[in-house]
């Protein structure tokens, strides 16, 4: 096996003390960088780029995909404990992460997600190491009608969830758009739906929403629930590691399912949060338990944990065998190698292979270094819960502020934050389903812009969509989980009837 | 939290569901219309070549539109929509409001003079008022998580945040 | 202070006028805080990348004793960037680094923004762009493309580019021109994605810059037809197996008559110390003179043209004005 060889010897680049230390300091920052909000994943990279500079060019690589995988790690910890995503792609976790939590089950909740996230991008690794020339050439298959069926599934995997009112989750749905279509258009280069406010014209950022949204109406919420100074009682014991782990192997399924779901947007490229959101909807679906979902289901956490990671880590195969990048992180990486002196793209393989191969084992070696750190601070971020709610809630909208500010550095988004906080807060009570709203801000314009560049291509003929097997196959699979609840009922219904 | 609303001895009062249902669908009523101004300017039709810059925006708009005078109907003509469900008891507005006003002004205070000095202030008052710690702790500690951010974003992430219309900090070369 | 700032605008004159190219303490002043390098783009992409290694440069050499701290404001196709450098007016501490987007965004939204309510700096380089195909399609030349193009009747061929109303679309109108053909233009939000769906075959040609499109070139699935500067890119040595940067003809010589080129530039605030300008345009000919910043032009194949004081802003008002007319003629002016 030549793949083998070539791995071993990237261990050997990658096993040097210094190398060591940096994976170390590289996870340690990026947990830090995810766990605040704005500042995460592409973003976090940029600003730690020009520090690698002096470095050589694996070092270099080494340290930046570790943060990498800090910040994939550390986006779940404030979702789970504060109901705050710090990243785009922990949305999803917060549907059940947060409840449990709520429960007291916040040292679960982590190393159930600690975990996932450890099963998604190892198993995306091991495809990478095997299976990179192959799978990197499925990547060149997407033009725009076959994003846009990427994006129609996601939608298709996630409406009709709710329980809500249909008029309203409706109408958050479409909210979600209208916010979304603000700014510039890709298309045309108009600005849309600014009302001559030149402000406007960034549009709203999916993460300003989601820290408004969730963290701040979430404190506004419990405020309400008649002064809740007092920390929630969390098992801080690592015991709990463990005893999670026991639990866990029941839900090899969903695991799997999550791991294909997550190695497949990575590569394809659409991206961790798609991915995250899809798999969350899909597990619904699938689950004996899905009617549950929401409510702190373990399940709720593996499946978009389990395939954000394993996009993320896969959306670097794209990246380094096509030069594609497969996530806006992967893109700041990209220009990275560029910075260095090498190339991306499909000669690095070949030119560049200590580079290529020790960064593919510092992806094992990165993701069981970082599995150690975060599950051994489980205990620490579960004992933050302890401290008094007069303590936590001015220094959460302190960072949610800092985290509004980092995104686009602007001032008015701070506002805007809060804003949404006071929107979250009502829409909770008034049962607006959030999540609905949420996808369809963060995917809405690159979802249009897919399918205006398709008509473009085609020149207006929707039939382009059905066009070959691939685009067909996926709307197909769109269609099938948009009708899926009432596939489900008329089950039910014939099972009734014999 | 439903229950502690709805039994109780006497109907706790407070701004009513209904009137809640209203504002919002209201509120989302107006944002559509807006919308759907804006894409007819943008032009709103399937042109040849697929469709124009306001052409979704303006279906999303009247999406928004229908849906939110679905819920008003509801609201309006519906039997028994929570008319004497409560959404927010007098009691519990105050509390929300006691987050909520101080944060507005912690946003108007970053503003004016800053993040770093607004978030010390922020933080302290929070914890005497609502947490009745004593001054001096609340004050230190929200020194502490102002200068940790300064040091992680200025020093060391070389990330400047918003300094204010009167910058303060100015004196150490910020 | 106001002494010396009387006394250093004496100088001033003097070094705008062209003295400044001697590298050296010329400039009195020095920045007293970390400087604000704003990109009017998102992160990754090309200006994100010149700037963030410019960067890394002046971190590395010790260029300047305040750190350099890129920060990206890409709303509204850079608008954003633009109009808070204008507001920052006699801020010494803020740079911007352009691309065109500082004619084609104002021209194509109406935002209010002009680059003469900046102070231009220095011209860093000048970006090419060259004409792409896919290597597996028959056409060798510009014109066997062009013709083939006009053969198969209007947009029938996609061209793709990076957003719309900007340089990419510039130059296929201009080349629609040049060419009396007319391809259906694609935008797409980056110039990695374009060259990756031509690679795809989703499209059927790109203008992506050298740097954007040199990975897919080398690998053989991209076929360079011409360069859209005045003359050929300098680079001579082997790229791809048999051809250099400087194999690759230019599109004039290709009979398509037309030229191109993109500004990457600096700018500062409008109502800066002419002293201050002088301190960063010598702190770019230290950054030009390191060996990073010659091999990132040679491995972009970037026009190292280098301009500062008036040629520089002669420079710019000419550009303006052409993109004026390209645009005029494309009807992508903003409607009043």
């Amino acid at each position: 096996m030549e793949e083998i060889n070539a791995l071993f010897h990237g261990f050997s680049v990658a096993l040097t003390p210094f190398n060591l230390m940096l994976m170390v300091i590289g996870i340690v920052l990026g947990v830090l960088i995810g766990v605040l909000p704005g500042l995460g994943g592409a973003n976090g990279i940029a600003i730690l780029l020009p520090l690698t500079f002096t470095m050589p060019p694996t070092s270099a690589v080494i340290m930046l995909s570790c943060i990498y995988w800090g910040a994939l790690f550390g986006g779940a910890i404030t979702s789970i404990l504060f109901n705050i995503p710090g990243e785009p792609w922990s949305v999803a976790t917060t549907f059940d992460g947060y409840p449990m939590a709520q429960q007291g089950k916040a040292g679960e909740a982590l190393t159930t997600a600690f975990t996932s996230s450890f099963i998604g991008a190892f198993f995306a690794v091991v495809m990478i190491t095997f299976l990179a020339p192959l799978v990197a050439k499925f990547a060149l298959k997407f033009g725009p009608p076959e994003f846009f069926s990427v994006f129609f599934l996601t939608f298709c995997s996630f409406i009709g969830m709710g329980k809500e009112p249909p008029f309203k989750i409706v109408a958050a749905m479409m909210l979600g758009f209208a916010l979304a279509a603000v700014g510039i258009d890709t298309v045309t280069g108009q600005l849309r739906l600014i009302f001559g406010w030149h402000e406007l014209m960034r549009g709203f950022d999916f993460l300003i929403a989601v820290i408004g949204l969730f963290g701040i109406g979430e404190i506004l919420l419990s405020m309400e629930e008649g002064l809740s100074f007092q920390g929630r009682a969390a098992k801080i014991d690592m015991r709990i590691v463990i005893d999670t782990w026991k639990k866990l192997p029941k839900y090899w399924l969903t695991s799997l399912r999550s791991c294909i779901i997550g190695c497949w947007m990575g590569i394809t490229p659409g991206g961790a949060t798609p991915a995250s959101f899809m798999s969350y909807g899909i597990a619904k679906r699938m689950s004996p338990d899905g009617a549950k979902f929401g409510t702190g289901m373990p399940e709720g956490i593996i499946a978009p944990e389990t395939a954000a990671h394993a996009a993320g880590t896969a959306a670097l195969l794209p990246m380094l065998s096509l030069g594609i990048p497969g996530s806006p992180t992967a893109a700041v990486l990209l220009g990275g190698l560029l910075i260095w002196g090498l190339q991306p793209g499909p000669l690095l393989f070949v030119e560049q292979k200590d580079f290529v191969w020790g960064l593919i084992a510092s992806m094992y070696l990165g993701n069981i270094v970082g599995l150690i750190i975060v599950l051994t601070c489980v205990p620490l971020f579960a004992a933050i819960l302890r401290i008094p709610f007069s303590i936590v809630a001015p220094v959460i909208i302190v960072i949610c502020a800092i985290g509004a500010f980092t995104v686009n550095n602007a001032m008015l988004d701070i506002w805007f934050m809060l804003l949404f906080g006071v929107m979250g807060y009502a829409f909770k009570k008034l049962s607006y389903p959030m999540a609905p709203l949420v996808l369809a801000l963060v995917l809405g314009d690159q979802a249009e812009d897919a399918f205006r560049q398709s008509m473009l291509i085609s020149q207006g003929d929707v039939r382009v969509f059905f066009s070959n097997g691939l685009v067909g196959s996926i709307m197909a699979l769109g269609l099938l989980m948009l009708f899926w609840p009432l596939i489900g009922k008329l089950k039910a219904r014939m099972r009734n009837a014999s | 939290m439903e229950d502690k609303q709805v039994s109780g001895e006497a109907a706790p009062s407070g701004i009513s569901v209904r009137t809640a249902e209203i504002v919002v669908a209201v509120f989302l009523l107006i944002l559509g219309s807006l919308v759907m101004y804006d894409s007819v300017r943008l032009g709103f039709r399937w042109a040849s070549d697929g469709p124009e810059a306001g052409y979704f925006p303006f279906y999303i708009a009247v999406i928004i539109c229908i849906a939110s005078l679905g819920t008003l109907g509801q609201v309006l003509f519906g039997k028994s929509r929570g008319e004497h469900k409560v959404f927010v008891e007098w009691e519990q507005l105050k509390l929300v409001m006691s987050v909520l006003v101080p944060a507005a002004f912690f946003v108007f205070g970053i503003q004016m003079i800053g993040i770093y000095v607004a978030s010390v202030a922020y933080i302290a008052f929070f914890m005497v008022w609502l947490g009745k710690y004593t001054l001096i702790k609340s004050v230190l500690l929200g020194i502490a998580v102002s200068v940790a951010t300064f040091m992680m974003f200025e020093v060391w992430f070389k990330v400047p945040l918003f300094k204010g219309a009167f910058n303060p900090l100015s004196f150490i070369g910020y | 202070m106001d002494i010396q700032r009387v006394l250093s605008r004496g100088l001033l004159s003097l070094a705008v006028c062209g003295l400044v190219t001697v590298s050296g303490p010329v400039a009195a002043w020095e920045p007293t805080k970390p400087v604000e390098f704003v990109i009017p783009a998102g992160t990754g992409g090309g200006a994100d990348q010149m700037a963030r290694l410019i960067q890394g440069i002046v971190a590395k050499h010790n260029l300047m004793k305040q750190a350099l701290i890129p920060v990206n404001k890409s709303g509204g196709a850079g608008a954003e960037g633009f109009l808070e450098v204008k507001a920052a007016k006699g801020d010494p501490h803020k740079i911007i680094i352009t691309l065109s987007n500082l004619f084609t965004t104002p021209m194509a939204t109406g935002v209010p923004f002009n680059w003469k309510e900046l102070t231009p700096v220095a011209m860093l380089s000048l970006d090419n762009f060259v004409l792409w195909v896919n290597a597996e399609d028959p056409y060798k030349t510009a014109r066997e493309y062009l013709d083939a193009v006009k053969k198969g009747g209007p947009n029938t061929f996609k061209m793709g580019g990076t957003g719309s109303k900007q340089e990419d679309q510039i130059i296929t109108v201009a080349i629609e021109k040049a060419a009396g053909v007319k391809f259906t233009y694609i935008p797409f939000k980056g110039g990695g994605a374009v060259a990756t769906q031509l690679v795809g075959k989703h499209i059927n040609s790109s203008v992506n810059n050298p740097i954007e499109a040199v990975a897919q070139w080398r690998a053989g699935a991209l076929r360079a037809l011409c360069v859209f500067d005045d003359q050929r890119m300098p680079y001579k040595d082997k790229v791809t197996a048999t051809q250099s940067w400087n194999d690759i003809p230019t599109c004039k010589e290709s009979g398509v008559p037309m030229e191109y080129v993109m500004l990457r530039g600096i700018f500062m605030p409008a109502g800066v110390a002419p002293d201050v300008v002088a301190f960063y345009v010598d702190l770019f000919n230290k950054v030009r003179a390191t060996p990073e910043w010659k091999k990132f032009m040679e491995d972009g194949a970037f026009n190292q043209t280098y301009m500062t004081g008036k040629s520089y802003a002669d420079w710019v008002a000419k550009a303006e004005a052409l993109h004026r007319d390209l645009m005029k003629e494309a009807g992508f002016l903003a409607k009043p």
